[in-house]
Protein backbone atom coordinates (compact mmCIF):
# COMPACT_ATOMS: atom_id res chain seq x y z
CA UNK A 1 0.00 0.00 0.00
CA UNK A 2 2.61 2.79 1.13
CA UNK A 3 5.92 1.62 -0.83
CA UNK A 4 9.16 3.27 -0.28
CA UNK A 5 12.14 3.48 -2.52
CA UNK A 6 15.74 4.94 -1.49
CA UNK A 7 14.30 7.66 0.43
CA UNK A 8 17.35 10.09 1.40
CA UNK A 9 17.01 13.37 3.07
CA UNK A 10 19.41 15.49 4.78
CA UNK A 11 18.95 18.41 6.90
CA UNK A 12 22.36 20.61 6.14
CA UNK A 13 25.31 18.68 6.97
CA UNK A 14 23.21 16.27 9.04
CA UNK A 15 21.91 13.03 7.22
CA UNK A 16 18.54 12.10 7.99
CA UNK A 17 17.43 9.41 6.54
CA UNK A 18 19.97 7.33 4.47
CA UNK A 19 18.10 5.67 1.55
CA UNK A 20 15.55 3.93 3.34
CA UNK A 21 13.15 1.53 1.47
CA UNK A 22 10.50 -0.12 3.28
CA UNK A 23 7.12 -1.57 1.80
CA UNK A 24 3.75 -1.56 4.41
CA UNK A 25 0.77 -3.05 2.93
CA UNK A 26 -2.89 -3.63 4.33
CA UNK A 27 -3.56 -5.05 7.76
CA UNK A 28 -0.25 -4.64 9.18
CA UNK A 29 0.44 -3.35 12.17
CA UNK A 30 4.10 -1.73 12.03
CA UNK A 31 6.25 -0.68 14.77
CA UNK A 32 8.94 1.87 14.00
CA UNK A 33 11.40 1.66 16.47
CA UNK A 34 14.79 3.19 17.17
CA UNK A 35 17.13 5.67 19.13
CA UNK A 36 16.17 9.11 19.59
CA UNK A 37 17.05 11.16 16.52
CA UNK A 38 17.17 8.10 14.07
CA UNK A 39 14.88 9.46 11.42
CA UNK A 40 11.71 8.24 12.69
CA UNK A 41 9.65 11.05 12.77
CA UNK A 42 11.21 12.42 9.49
CA UNK A 43 10.15 8.92 7.83
CA UNK A 44 6.66 9.22 9.28
CA UNK A 45 6.71 13.38 7.79
CA UNK A 46 8.22 12.31 4.12
CA UNK A 47 5.13 9.86 4.38
CA UNK A 48 2.78 12.52 4.74
CA UNK A 49 4.16 15.11 2.09
CA UNK A 50 5.08 16.83 4.98
CA UNK A 51 9.20 16.72 4.55
CA UNK A 52 10.00 16.60 0.68
CA UNK A 53 12.94 13.58 0.06
CA UNK A 54 15.70 14.56 -1.29
CA UNK A 55 16.38 11.43 -3.55
CA UNK A 56 14.13 8.57 -3.67
CA UNK A 57 10.45 8.36 -4.01
CA UNK A 58 7.42 7.13 -2.35
CA UNK A 59 4.05 5.58 -3.60
CA UNK A 60 0.65 5.64 -2.13
CA UNK A 61 -1.17 3.18 -3.82
CA UNK A 62 0.77 2.62 -6.70
CA UNK A 63 1.11 6.28 -7.38
CA UNK A 64 3.63 8.52 -6.21
CA UNK A 65 2.69 11.37 -3.73
CA UNK A 66 5.38 13.94 -4.90
CA UNK A 67 2.66 15.48 -6.75
CA UNK A 68 -0.30 14.37 -5.17
CA UNK A 69 -2.39 15.58 -2.29
CA UNK A 70 -5.77 13.49 -2.70
CA UNK A 71 -3.86 10.34 -0.88
CA UNK A 72 -3.61 12.21 2.06
CA UNK A 73 -7.60 11.22 2.09
CA UNK A 74 -6.77 7.98 3.64
CA UNK A 75 -3.97 9.10 5.78
CA UNK A 76 -5.02 9.69 9.74
CA UNK A 77 -2.11 11.17 11.45
CA UNK A 78 -1.29 11.77 15.21
CA UNK A 79 1.61 13.70 15.54
CA UNK A 80 3.94 13.71 18.02
CA UNK A 81 3.57 17.05 19.81
CA UNK A 82 -0.16 18.33 18.23
CA UNK A 83 0.07 22.03 17.19
CA UNK A 84 -2.86 23.71 16.98
CA UNK A 85 -3.98 27.40 16.55
CA UNK A 86 -4.12 29.16 19.54
CA UNK A 87 -6.65 30.82 19.55
CA UNK A 88 -9.45 28.11 18.49
CA UNK A 89 -11.78 26.44 20.86
CA UNK A 90 -11.70 22.21 20.41
CA UNK A 91 -14.80 22.53 18.93
CA UNK A 92 -14.06 24.61 16.50
CA UNK A 93 -10.48 22.41 15.56
CA UNK A 94 -13.11 20.16 15.35
CA UNK A 95 -15.56 21.48 13.08
CA UNK A 96 -12.88 23.34 10.61
CA UNK A 97 -11.44 19.67 10.05
CA UNK A 98 -14.79 18.48 9.13
CA UNK A 99 -15.75 21.00 6.99
CA UNK A 100 -12.51 21.08 5.08
CA UNK A 101 -11.91 16.76 4.96
CA UNK A 102 -15.25 15.32 5.09
CA UNK A 103 -17.06 14.07 1.92
CA UNK A 104 -20.78 13.53 1.77
CA UNK A 105 -21.23 9.53 2.14
CA UNK A 106 -18.42 9.35 4.66
CA UNK A 107 -19.45 8.30 7.89
CA UNK A 108 -17.65 9.93 11.29
CA UNK A 109 -16.04 7.49 13.69
CA UNK A 110 -16.57 9.79 16.71
CA UNK A 111 -15.78 6.77 19.34
CA UNK A 112 -12.47 8.18 20.61
CA UNK A 113 -13.86 12.10 21.49
CA UNK A 114 -16.98 10.18 23.29
CA UNK A 115 -14.41 7.67 25.27
CA UNK A 116 -11.88 10.89 26.11
CA UNK A 117 -15.20 12.58 26.92
CA UNK A 118 -13.78 15.72 25.11
CA UNK A 119 -17.45 17.01 24.67
CA UNK A 120 -17.11 18.36 28.16
CA UNK A 121 -14.10 20.30 27.26
CA UNK A 122 -15.41 21.16 23.85
CA UNK A 123 -15.53 25.24 24.07
CA UNK A 124 -11.82 25.22 25.74
CA UNK A 125 -9.17 26.49 23.82
CA UNK A 126 -6.46 24.96 22.42
CA UNK A 127 -3.69 27.12 24.04
CA UNK A 128 -5.02 26.01 27.76
CA UNK A 129 -5.30 22.66 27.32
CA UNK A 130 -2.43 20.38 29.02
CA UNK A 131 -0.41 18.12 27.14
CA UNK A 132 -2.29 14.93 27.64
CA UNK A 133 -5.40 16.55 26.34
CA UNK A 134 -4.19 17.64 23.31
CA UNK A 135 -2.76 14.37 22.69
CA UNK A 136 -6.46 13.42 23.17
CA UNK A 137 -7.49 15.85 20.69
CA UNK A 138 -4.54 14.49 18.33
CA UNK A 139 -6.09 10.76 18.58
CA UNK A 140 -9.25 11.84 17.85
CA UNK A 141 -8.55 13.77 14.95
CA UNK A 142 -6.44 10.73 13.34
CA UNK A 143 -9.39 8.43 14.00
CA UNK A 144 -12.15 10.32 13.13
CA UNK A 145 -11.93 10.02 9.28
CA UNK A 146 -12.35 6.57 8.89
CA UNK A 147 -8.72 6.09 7.31
CA UNK A 148 -7.47 3.24 5.61
CA UNK A 149 -4.29 4.18 7.12
CA UNK A 150 -3.43 5.58 10.55
CA UNK A 151 0.26 7.14 11.51
CA UNK A 152 0.40 7.48 15.06
CA UNK A 153 3.87 8.94 16.47
CA UNK A 154 4.53 8.21 20.11
CA UNK A 155 0.04 8.20 20.46
CA UNK A 156 0.39 6.99 24.36
CA UNK A 157 3.08 9.70 25.78
CA UNK A 158 1.63 12.28 27.93
CA UNK A 159 -1.69 10.12 28.15
CA UNK A 160 -2.73 8.74 31.60
CA UNK A 161 -3.05 4.83 31.98
CA UNK A 162 -6.72 5.16 31.65
CA UNK A 163 -6.43 7.29 28.23
CA UNK A 164 -3.73 5.50 26.76
CA UNK A 165 -5.65 2.05 27.38
CA UNK A 166 -9.07 3.27 25.53
CA UNK A 167 -6.39 4.41 22.90
CA UNK A 168 -4.77 0.85 22.13
CA UNK A 169 -8.30 -0.81 22.40
CA UNK A 170 -9.27 1.57 19.39
CA UNK A 171 -5.84 1.14 17.78
CA UNK A 172 -6.25 -2.94 18.16
CA UNK A 173 -10.11 -2.75 16.55
CA UNK A 174 -9.13 -0.61 14.16
CA UNK A 175 -6.76 -3.39 13.14
CA UNK A 176 -9.05 -5.90 12.98
CA UNK A 177 -11.21 -4.06 10.41
CA UNK A 178 -7.68 -4.48 7.92
CA UNK A 179 -6.01 -1.02 8.24
CA UNK A 180 -2.79 -0.67 7.91
CA UNK A 181 -1.37 1.15 11.51
CA UNK A 182 2.10 2.81 11.89
CA UNK A 183 3.19 3.27 15.10
CA UNK A 184 6.63 4.52 16.76
CA UNK A 185 6.65 4.15 20.59
CA UNK A 186 9.24 3.82 23.01
CA UNK A 187 6.89 2.16 25.18
CA UNK A 188 8.07 -1.22 24.34
CA UNK A 189 4.96 -3.15 26.43
CA UNK A 190 2.57 -1.01 25.05
CA UNK A 191 3.65 -2.26 21.11
CA UNK A 192 3.26 -5.58 22.46
CA UNK A 193 0.58 -7.10 21.74
CA UNK A 194 -0.39 -5.03 18.55
CA UNK A 195 1.83 -5.36 16.27
CA UNK A 196 2.84 -7.63 13.29
CA UNK A 197 5.62 -6.33 12.04
CA UNK A 198 9.20 -4.24 12.90
CA UNK A 199 11.05 -1.97 11.38
CA UNK A 200 14.53 -1.27 13.20
CA UNK A 201 15.69 2.27 12.30
CA UNK A 202 19.70 3.62 13.45
CA UNK A 203 21.15 6.92 12.67
CA UNK A 204 18.77 7.31 9.49
CA UNK A 205 19.73 3.94 8.16
CA UNK A 206 16.98 0.83 8.18
CA UNK A 207 18.45 -2.06 10.25
CA UNK A 208 15.83 -4.19 9.61
CA UNK A 209 12.17 -4.87 8.78
CA UNK A 210 10.69 -8.39 10.00
CA UNK A 211 7.79 -10.15 11.06
CA UNK A 212 7.14 -10.23 14.82
CA UNK A 213 7.32 -13.60 14.62
CA UNK A 214 10.91 -13.79 12.93
CA UNK A 215 12.44 -11.59 15.12
CA UNK A 216 11.78 -13.49 18.27
CA UNK A 217 12.90 -16.63 16.32
CA UNK A 218 16.08 -14.25 15.28
CA UNK A 219 16.75 -13.64 19.06
CA UNK A 220 15.32 -16.55 20.80
CA UNK A 221 13.71 -13.83 23.00
CA UNK A 222 9.77 -14.05 23.76
CA UNK A 223 9.08 -10.31 24.52
CA UNK A 224 9.75 -7.39 22.16
CA UNK A 225 11.21 -5.40 24.66
CA UNK A 226 14.20 -7.73 25.45
CA UNK A 227 14.02 -8.57 21.40
CA UNK A 228 15.11 -5.51 20.77
CA UNK A 229 17.61 -5.17 23.88
CA UNK A 230 19.14 -8.18 22.18
CA UNK A 231 19.20 -5.66 19.04
CA UNK A 232 20.71 -2.92 20.02
CA UNK A 233 23.29 -4.83 22.19
CA UNK A 234 24.76 -6.40 19.64
CA UNK A 235 25.24 -3.00 17.21
CA UNK B 1 -10.27 26.62 -1.53
CA UNK B 2 -13.13 28.79 -0.23
CA UNK B 3 -13.36 27.14 3.40
CA UNK B 4 -9.64 27.54 4.26
CA UNK B 5 -9.54 31.36 3.10
CA UNK B 6 -13.17 31.29 4.77
CA UNK B 7 -11.53 30.17 8.30
CA UNK B 8 -8.23 32.37 7.38
CA UNK B 9 -10.48 35.57 7.23
CA UNK B 10 -12.45 34.53 10.21
CA UNK B 11 -9.16 34.18 12.00
CA UNK B 12 -7.96 37.77 11.00
CA UNK B 13 -11.16 39.35 12.21
CA UNK B 14 -10.92 37.63 15.58
CA UNK B 15 -7.93 39.42 16.20
CA UNK B 16 -8.42 43.02 16.17
CA UNK B 17 -5.93 44.33 14.38
CA UNK B 18 -6.78 44.87 11.09
CA UNK B 19 -9.80 46.31 13.00
CA UNK B 20 -7.67 49.01 14.55
CA UNK B 21 -5.62 49.86 11.27
CA UNK B 22 -9.03 50.48 9.27
CA UNK B 23 -10.67 52.82 11.99
CA UNK B 24 -7.18 54.85 12.12
CA UNK B 25 -6.94 54.99 8.40
CA UNK B 26 -10.21 56.61 8.58
CA UNK B 27 -9.29 58.94 11.45
CA UNK B 28 -6.77 60.53 9.32
CA UNK B 29 -8.27 60.45 5.99
CA UNK B 30 -11.06 62.59 7.18
CA UNK B 31 -9.40 64.54 9.67
CA UNK B 32 -7.03 65.49 6.51
CA UNK B 33 -9.83 66.31 4.30
CA UNK B 34 -11.15 68.57 6.78
CA UNK B 35 -8.09 70.33 7.55
CA UNK B 36 -7.52 70.92 3.62
CA UNK B 37 -9.42 73.96 1.99
CA UNK B 38 -9.18 72.16 -1.41
CA UNK B 39 -9.56 68.31 -1.77
CA UNK B 40 -6.93 68.11 -4.03
CA UNK B 41 -4.63 69.30 -1.63
CA UNK B 42 -6.02 66.78 0.98
CA UNK B 43 -5.59 63.94 -1.52
CA UNK B 44 -1.92 64.85 -2.09
CA UNK B 45 -1.11 65.08 2.01
CA UNK B 46 -3.16 61.73 2.23
CA UNK B 47 -1.36 60.44 -0.37
CA UNK B 48 2.37 60.68 1.01
CA UNK B 49 0.62 59.75 4.01
CA UNK B 50 -0.09 56.54 2.66
CA UNK B 51 2.54 55.47 1.18
CA UNK B 52 4.41 55.11 4.44
CA UNK B 53 1.45 53.19 6.38
CA UNK B 54 -0.05 51.03 4.04
CA UNK B 55 3.20 49.18 3.21
CA UNK B 56 4.60 48.76 6.54
CA UNK B 57 1.30 47.88 7.94
CA UNK B 58 0.95 45.05 5.63
CA UNK B 59 4.19 43.83 5.42
CA UNK B 60 4.62 43.60 9.01
CA UNK B 61 0.65 42.27 9.84
CA UNK B 62 1.81 40.16 7.22
CA UNK B 63 5.07 38.56 8.27
CA UNK B 64 3.46 38.19 11.93
CA UNK B 65 0.55 36.54 10.83
CA UNK B 66 2.47 34.04 8.63
CA UNK B 67 4.71 33.13 11.64
CA UNK B 68 2.17 32.69 13.87
CA UNK B 69 -0.45 30.25 11.81
CA UNK B 70 2.82 27.88 11.89
CA UNK B 71 0.82 25.80 13.70
CA UNK B 72 -2.41 26.33 11.37
CA UNK B 73 -0.56 25.70 8.17
CA UNK B 74 1.15 22.88 9.71
CA UNK B 75 -2.08 21.02 10.82
CA UNK B 76 -3.59 21.76 7.30
CA UNK B 77 -0.58 20.16 5.28
CA UNK B 78 -0.99 16.61 6.89
CA UNK B 79 -4.21 17.12 5.41
CA UNK B 80 -5.82 16.10 2.11
CA UNK B 81 -5.48 19.86 1.13
CA UNK B 82 -2.84 21.28 -1.81
CA UNK B 83 -0.01 22.86 -0.56
CA UNK B 84 -0.82 25.21 -3.45
CA UNK B 85 -4.55 25.83 -1.99
CA UNK B 86 -3.16 26.44 1.27
CA UNK B 87 -0.31 29.02 0.64
CA UNK B 88 -2.88 30.84 -2.37
CA UNK B 89 -5.69 30.81 0.71
CA UNK B 90 -3.22 32.58 3.18
CA UNK B 91 -2.42 35.22 1.04
CA UNK B 92 -5.72 35.73 -0.70
CA UNK B 93 -7.17 35.64 3.24
CA UNK B 94 -4.02 38.31 3.71
CA UNK B 95 -4.53 40.71 0.72
CA UNK B 96 -8.24 40.54 1.04
CA UNK B 97 -8.63 41.41 4.30
CA UNK B 98 -5.96 44.39 4.47
CA UNK B 99 -7.03 45.59 0.58
CA UNK B 100 -10.35 45.99 2.46
CA UNK B 101 -9.30 47.39 5.74
CA UNK B 102 -7.86 50.18 3.23
CA UNK B 103 -10.57 50.39 0.52
CA UNK B 104 -13.06 51.01 3.86
CA UNK B 105 -10.30 52.99 5.69
CA UNK B 106 -9.13 55.50 2.96
CA UNK B 107 -11.33 54.35 -0.11
CA UNK B 108 -14.85 55.60 0.80
CA UNK B 109 -13.63 59.35 2.47
CA UNK B 110 -11.68 59.64 -1.17
CA UNK B 111 -14.82 58.89 -2.60
CA UNK B 112 -17.14 60.90 -0.56
CA UNK B 113 -14.14 64.36 -0.99
CA UNK B 114 -12.76 63.65 -4.30
CA UNK B 115 -14.46 61.69 -6.92
CA UNK B 116 -12.53 61.89 -9.63
CA UNK B 117 -10.25 59.85 -11.77
CA UNK B 118 -7.93 60.88 -9.70
CA UNK B 119 -8.98 59.61 -6.03
CA UNK B 120 -9.88 56.16 -7.87
CA UNK B 121 -6.58 55.42 -9.12
CA UNK B 122 -5.19 56.47 -5.77
CA UNK B 123 -7.94 53.79 -4.53
CA UNK B 124 -6.60 51.61 -6.70
CA UNK B 125 -2.87 52.07 -6.20
CA UNK B 126 -3.24 51.74 -2.24
CA UNK B 127 -5.07 48.20 -2.88
CA UNK B 128 -2.36 47.19 -5.30
CA UNK B 129 0.35 48.83 -2.42
CA UNK B 130 -1.26 46.18 0.15
CA UNK B 131 -1.51 43.32 -1.61
CA UNK B 132 2.33 43.89 -3.23
CA UNK B 133 3.57 43.92 0.25
CA UNK B 134 1.37 41.23 1.25
CA UNK B 135 3.00 38.97 -1.36
CA UNK B 136 6.51 40.83 -0.80
CA UNK B 137 5.78 39.37 3.36
CA UNK B 138 4.65 35.79 2.09
CA UNK B 139 8.41 35.85 0.30
CA UNK B 140 10.09 37.00 3.66
CA UNK B 141 8.67 34.79 5.89
CA UNK B 142 9.10 31.39 3.60
CA UNK B 143 12.43 32.10 3.14
CA UNK B 144 13.81 32.25 7.12
CA UNK B 145 12.69 29.51 9.20
CA UNK B 146 13.35 32.13 12.51
CA UNK B 147 10.63 34.53 13.12
CA UNK B 148 12.10 37.53 15.05
CA UNK B 149 14.80 36.95 11.79
CA UNK B 150 12.06 37.20 9.09
CA UNK B 151 10.40 40.21 11.08
CA UNK B 152 13.01 41.80 11.24
CA UNK B 153 13.70 41.17 7.30
CA UNK B 154 10.31 42.49 6.65
CA UNK B 155 10.65 45.41 8.32
CA UNK B 156 14.27 46.48 6.47
CA UNK B 157 12.70 45.45 3.88
CA UNK B 158 9.65 48.33 4.49
CA UNK B 159 12.82 50.54 5.62
CA UNK B 160 14.62 49.86 1.85
CA UNK B 161 11.19 50.59 0.01
CA UNK B 162 10.57 53.95 1.47
CA UNK B 163 13.55 55.62 2.90
CA UNK B 164 17.04 54.06 1.75
CA UNK B 165 15.91 53.68 -1.69
CA UNK B 166 15.36 57.77 -2.29
CA UNK B 167 18.75 58.06 -0.66
CA UNK B 168 20.18 55.68 -3.23
CA UNK B 169 18.87 57.48 -6.48
CA UNK B 170 20.07 60.61 -5.25
CA UNK B 171 23.59 58.87 -4.60
CA UNK B 172 23.50 57.82 -8.31
CA UNK B 173 21.93 60.58 -9.45
CA UNK B 174 24.69 62.94 -8.16
CA UNK B 175 27.72 60.66 -8.85
CA UNK B 176 26.44 59.75 -12.77
CA UNK B 177 25.42 63.46 -12.87
CA UNK B 178 27.81 64.61 -16.09
CA UNK B 179 26.40 61.52 -17.87
CA UNK B 180 23.19 60.45 -19.56
CA UNK B 181 21.66 58.20 -16.88
CA UNK B 182 18.01 58.95 -17.71
CA UNK B 183 17.27 56.10 -19.31
CA UNK B 184 18.62 54.03 -16.77
CA UNK B 185 17.12 55.48 -14.27
CA UNK B 186 13.67 54.60 -15.44
CA UNK B 187 15.04 50.64 -14.82
CA UNK B 188 16.27 52.13 -11.27
CA UNK B 189 12.89 53.68 -10.64
CA UNK B 190 10.77 49.99 -11.96
CA UNK B 191 13.10 48.55 -8.43
CA UNK B 192 10.87 50.25 -5.85
CA UNK B 193 7.29 49.96 -6.26
CA UNK B 194 6.31 52.17 -3.11
CA UNK B 195 8.22 55.18 -5.45
CA UNK B 196 6.36 53.81 -8.57
CA UNK B 197 2.51 54.14 -6.41
CA UNK B 198 3.65 57.46 -6.55
CA UNK B 199 4.87 58.31 -9.64
CA UNK B 200 1.23 56.78 -10.59
CA UNK B 201 -0.53 58.74 -8.52
CA UNK B 202 1.12 61.91 -9.27
CA UNK B 203 1.23 61.87 -13.08
CA UNK B 204 -2.29 61.21 -13.10
CA UNK B 205 -2.81 64.25 -10.79
CA UNK B 206 -0.72 66.02 -13.20
CA UNK B 207 1.42 68.46 -10.68
CA UNK B 208 4.92 67.80 -11.52
CA UNK B 209 6.34 69.82 -8.70
CA UNK B 210 5.53 66.82 -6.73
CA UNK B 211 6.86 63.92 -9.34
CA UNK B 212 10.57 63.80 -8.03
CA UNK B 213 13.93 62.75 -10.30
CA UNK B 214 12.07 59.42 -11.26
CA UNK B 215 8.26 60.64 -11.86
CA UNK B 216 9.55 63.46 -14.05
CA UNK B 217 12.40 61.34 -15.81
CA UNK B 218 8.91 58.92 -16.37
CA UNK B 219 7.00 61.23 -17.46
CA UNK B 220 9.67 62.91 -20.03
CA UNK B 221 9.78 59.03 -21.38
CA UNK B 222 6.27 57.89 -21.45
CA UNK B 223 4.01 60.64 -21.63
CA UNK B 224 1.58 60.77 -18.66
CA UNK B 225 -0.45 58.17 -20.32
CA UNK B 226 2.16 55.97 -21.20
CA UNK B 227 3.83 56.45 -17.59
CA UNK B 228 1.10 55.41 -15.76
CA UNK B 229 0.22 52.28 -18.33
CA UNK B 230 3.46 51.52 -17.73
CA UNK B 231 3.70 51.67 -14.26
CA UNK B 232 0.40 50.30 -13.48
CA UNK B 233 2.08 47.25 -15.43
CA UNK B 234 5.69 46.69 -13.63
CA UNK B 235 2.99 47.47 -9.87
CA UNK B 236 1.29 44.07 -11.30
CA UNK B 237 4.39 42.21 -11.45
CA UNK B 238 5.77 43.43 -8.22
CA UNK B 239 2.56 41.80 -6.59
CA UNK B 240 2.62 38.13 -8.79
CA UNK B 241 6.66 37.43 -8.78
CA UNK B 242 7.58 37.52 -4.64
CA UNK B 243 3.96 35.40 -4.88
CA UNK B 244 5.40 33.50 -7.08
CA UNK B 245 8.68 32.91 -6.11
CA UNK B 246 7.08 32.29 -2.55
CA UNK B 247 4.65 29.44 -3.50
CA UNK B 248 7.28 27.61 -5.01
CA UNK B 249 9.52 27.74 -2.12
CA UNK B 250 6.43 26.67 0.29
CA UNK B 251 5.83 23.70 -1.83
CA UNK B 252 9.31 22.17 -1.55
CA UNK B 253 9.63 23.59 2.49
CA UNK B 254 9.84 20.85 4.96
CA UNK B 255 7.37 21.42 8.03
Amino acid sequence: MIIATNVSKSFGKLKVLDNISATCNRSQCIALIGPNGSGKTTFIKCLLGMVVPDSGFITFNDKNIIHDWQYRANIGYMPQIGRYPDNMTIAQVLDMMKDIRKSKDQQLDEDLINEFNLNMLMNKRMSTLSGGTRQKVSASLAFLFNPDVLILDEPTAGLDPVAAEILKEKITAEKKKGKLILITSHILSDLEDMITEIIYMQEGGLRFHKSFEELRADTGEQKLSRAIARVMQKN
Amino acid sequence: MKKIIKYIILDILRNKIVMAYTVFLLIISLSIFNLEDSSGKGLLSLLNIVLIIVPLVSIVFSTIYIYNSAEFIELLVSQPVKRKTLWLSLFTGLAGSLSFAFFIGAGIPVLLFEFSATGITMIVTGILLSIIFVAIALLASVKTRDKAKGIGVAILLWLYFSIIFDGLVLFILFQFSDYPVEKFMIGVSALNPIDLARVLIILKMDVSVMLGYTGAVFQDFFGNQWGIIISGIILTAWAVFPLMLSLRRFNRKDL
